[in-house]
């Protein structure tokens, strides 16, 4: 197989979410002296955007999403000590979870994902997190963004809560908040204070980007 | 004045409907139609059956026109849905109503509603509907990873669960799915019916307990009546 092949392959099983070759593919790719970061950037990630471009179009349905973010993430496993290996640095830490009383969490682990690919380290929460538990854990992990995702009506006013208690815990300057998730809109996401918002997982990824440039270039300048 | 009511699908538009638009239409039916003098119920197909059977039982002059209960997997579709078949039946009967809940659309279902001046059922959607909102958001604060099952959802768990879900090719995402859930509520509308068993065997294949409630549908009744009453 050529190395234009194994991208090929690794771009279409992922895509079809085909776990099992998507990990042979990376492994036959690394043996042939491959870099895990042209894997990565050359196949794995244009293959979940794709994915997540088809899911916008309605090609694509949910169960199609988790079998290409699980195929992906099998293959992350494997690249993930390669990459800190091979000095490809953490561009950021994220800290990421589900509000309190929502345990919807499948776009969440997909964004996880694609920002993990993309060089940041994230943190899970997992779900239902509560205001106190993303305190500590701020406190805990020093992070450079906390995201947090919602679904339903019922739980967005969380995220209100959660920046109140950054606010009193004297935490919101140090952190970006980032919220997402079904219901919400840049204008809610405005409404509660939050300084991004993204509607999928590449825009989380470039959004995030985005602001952490922004807040080092203010540190930089001393602001 | 007619009293039958009558669940007529909407994909075979009638005459009059093929005159839908987009506008908010300011056409007022013909005296000689019918339906002039009856309601038109846009409803969601979840509770289209219910919603028949309630205004029998009540002798409501109104004609049920369901969407396809599968919309609420694509929410976003909902709205713009209702809005193309509104302008046919606001030209052809007296009156309109949306038997839909906010079911998802985050708002944009009311958008609609206040552009054409027609009312909707009340509620975040049919949980509500059947238990009220109250007792719903009471069961999510004690346990939030509770599933919630109506007589529809029992009835038509395999396709509107299970395969919309991917669960019939791919049984292995059933845990990615349902990892952090602890248990199923069925509001049932009809717990003595033959639907136990299957509300048992759905509670089965998820791999949770399952809690049954009898809700009947009064409470959609009154949502109903309120709503006629608009
Ligand atoms: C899959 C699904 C489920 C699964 C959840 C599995 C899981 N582990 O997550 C199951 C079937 C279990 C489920 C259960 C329920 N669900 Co549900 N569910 C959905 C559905 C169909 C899709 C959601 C989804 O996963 N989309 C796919 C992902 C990839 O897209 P996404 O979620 O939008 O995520 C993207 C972005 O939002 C963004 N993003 C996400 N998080 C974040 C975070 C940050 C920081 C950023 C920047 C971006 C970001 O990036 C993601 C990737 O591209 C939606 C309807 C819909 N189509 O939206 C209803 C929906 C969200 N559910 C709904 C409801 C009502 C329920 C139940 C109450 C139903 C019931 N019968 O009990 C329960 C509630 C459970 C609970 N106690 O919380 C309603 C909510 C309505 C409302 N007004 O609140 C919806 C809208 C369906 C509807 N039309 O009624 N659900």
């Amino acid at each position: 197989m050529t190395r234009e092949e194994i991208l090929t392959g690794l771009y279409e099983q992922t895509l079809v979410g085909n776990g099992p070759e998507v990990l042979s593919l990376t492994e036959q790719g690394l043996g042939m002296g491959m870099e895990p970061s042209t894997l990565l950037f050359d196949a794995l990630i244009p293959s979940l955007e794709e994915v997540g471009a088809r899911f916008e179009r309605g090609d694509f349905f949910v169960p199609e999403m988790l079998i290409a973010g699980r195929a992906m993430a099998g293959a992350m496993e494997r690249l993930r000590p390669l990459l800190a290996d091979t000095g490809v640095e953490t561009i950021g830490k994220f800290l990421m979870g589900t509000v309190k009383g929502d345990v919807h969490d499948i776009g969440k682990n997909l964004v996880n994902i694609m920002l993990e690919g993309a060089g940041f380290e994230v943190i899970d929460l997992g779900v239902q997190v509560a205001p106190e538990k993303f305190v500590s854990a701020i406190e805990e992990h020093q992070p450079d963004i906390v995201g947090f995702s919602a679904f339903l009506t019922t739980t967005m006013p969380m995220f209100k809560a959660n920046i109140n208690a950054l606010e009193k815990a004297g935490l919101r300057d140090q952190v970006i908040v980032m919220v997402g998730g079904a219901p919400v809109t840049q204008e809610y996401a405005d409404a509660v204070g939050a300084d991004g918002y993204a509607a999928d997982a590449s825009a989380t990824v470039k959004r995030a980007k985005d602001l952490l440039a922004g807040k080092r270039a203010l540190v930089g300048a001393g602001a | 004045m007619p009293t039958s009511t009558t669940a007529s699908s909407s994909n075979s538009p009638s005459p009059a409907e093929d005159l839908s638009t987009q506008e908010p239409s300011t056409r007022e039916p013909s005296a000689q139609d019918p339906r002039a003098s009856r309601v038109a119920a846009l409803a969601c197909g979840a509770i289209a059956i219910h919603i028949a059977d309630i205004a029998r039982r009540r002798g409501w002059p109104v004609d049920i026109h369901p969407l396809p209960p599968l919309l609420h997997n694509h929410p976003h579709r909902i709205a713009p849905e209702v809005e193309a078949h509104l302008g046919g039946l606001a030209a052809a009967y007296g009156k309109v109503v949306v038997a839909y809940a906010d079911c998802g659309t985050y708002g944009a279902l009311d958008e609609v509603c206040d552009r054409w001046g027609i009312a909707r059922l009340q509620g975040l959607h049919c949980y509500d509907l059947f238990a009220g909102a109250e007792r719903i958001e009471e069961w999510l604060a004690d346990q939030p990873g509770t599933f919630f099952l109506t007589d529809f959802l029992v009835k038509s768990f395999d396709r509107t669960v299970w395969r919309e879900l991917g669960l019939d090719r791919y049984p292995e995402l059933r845990d990615d799915y349902f990892r952090h859930f602890t248990q199923v509520i069925w509001l049932a509308q009809d717990p003595a019916g033959e639907l136990r068993e299957e509300a048992e065997r759905v509670a089965a294949r998820l791999g949770l307990p399952l809690t049954v409630i009898s809700t009947g549908d009064g409470a959609l009744e009154s949502a109903l009546a309120l709503l006629l009453a608009c």
